[in-house]
């Protein structure tokens, strides 16, 4: 069913110095220390990251409930939020689809694609062979995963000991680390470009439309690189 | 209120997997060298980039009370350190976090 030779050498793509695993468990500890402020039980805060694992998409959550929103408006505050998951999937699923494998292993693994674990699927596909990706891509997605959860339980449990000032600097870990991680992928001249213009064009956007900003300026940003570097040939 | 908290919970969940389940049912149709494919690539990394930037530059919570000058003093040196460890996660993180703490508690 899931080879597990592959699965074992995907999940082990978190281990050692330079891992994403110490980054992304601090973000999910402020979010377990988050959710409990907010009034989350243990449980509920599992079960959040659990079915959600996107940390930008549980952040908005939080701040919905904090103001009372309705669930039709988290429900698009989210997806807005979340919807660079779609082109994100786009650009990582067909690497990874091959016709000896059943359909239902995209379907079920495509909910492990998480900024951290899609830019390390994105840094390490070519070492493998085309129909084992996605038994690799399934052991990083479920190693990450794991790591989200078991933080968001000891941010939660450790809440109590985290005062304002240590949660401001784990607010900072998540961009920065995406920001680094962003840096070290931009290898070629077209994805150098879609970096610096989304980072410029997205905030640019927020003049225009707060909750729009990311979609109108990441798109934008991405068809100018792209159109770029159709025509100069990289 | 816990009623509420579920609801809320899988409202959350569904509006996040509705994009990543359109994004496998539309790859099914799309080739690893095409230039749809080529176009999404890109998207991807715009997106991204341009979310990263929001979060760093609008940033909402906590991060909103940390003056601007604070946050792009410690985004360059964060940036410093990852090019300077040979592109370790590890250290700018750490030190980003390490350093806002402390100026969030005494300036």
């Amino acid at each position: 069913m899931i080879n597990l030779k592959y699965f074992y050498r995907g999940f082990a793509a978190i281990k050692g110095v330079g891992s994403p695993a110490l980054a992304l468990g601090a973000s999910f500890i402020a979010i377990g220390a988050l959710l409990k402020n907010i009034g989350f039980t243990m449980q509920q805060s599992i079960f959040s990251t659990f079915l959600t694992y996107a940390l930008p998409g549980s952040l908005v959550m939080a701040e919905s409930m904090l103001i009372g929103a309705s669930l039709i408006n988290i429900f698009f505050a989210v997806w807005l939020v979340n919807a660079r998951l779609y082109p994100m999937t786009v650009s990582l699923m067909p690497l990874l689809m091959h016709k000896t494998q059943p359909k239902w292993k995209y379907y079920l693994s495509c909910h492990f694609i998480a900024v951290s674990s899609w830019l390390i699927m994105k840094d390490s596909y070519e070492k493998v062979e085309k129909e084992n990706r996605i038994d690799f891509w399934i052991g990083i997605g479920v190693a990450t995963w794991t790591v989200a959860i078991i933080s968001t339980i000891i941010g939660y449990i450790s809440s109590d000991f985290l005062n304002k000032d240590i949660l401001i600097g784990l607010a900072i870990i998540n961009p920065i680390y995406f920001t680094c991680m962003m840096l070290g992928a931009m290898q070629t001249i077209k994805i150098s470009l879609s970096i610096i213009l989304g980072t410029i064009l997205g905030p640019a956007f927020f003049f225009v439309s707060q909750e729009w900003c990311i979609l109108f300026g990441g798109i934008t940003a991405g068809t100018i690189a792209f159109i770029f570097g159709e025509i100069s040939g990289k | 209120m816990a009623n509420n908290i579920i609801l809320v919970i899988l409202v959350t969940s569904l509006a996040t997997y509705l994009s990543r389940f359109l994004g496998v049912i539309s790859s099914q149709k799309i080739k690893e060298n095409s230039k749809i494919f080529r176009w999404f690539n890109c998207l991807a990394y715009s997106t991204l980039a341009a979310l990263i930037a929001r979060m760093l530059i609008f940033p909402s919570g906590l991060l909103s009370e940390v003056s601007y000058l604070i946050r792009i003093v410690i985004i360059i040196f964060s940036i410093v350190i990852f090019y300077s460890t040979d592109k370790n996660l590890v250290y700018p993180t750490i030190f980003s976090a390490i350093m806002l703490a402390l100026f969030s508690s005494y300036l």
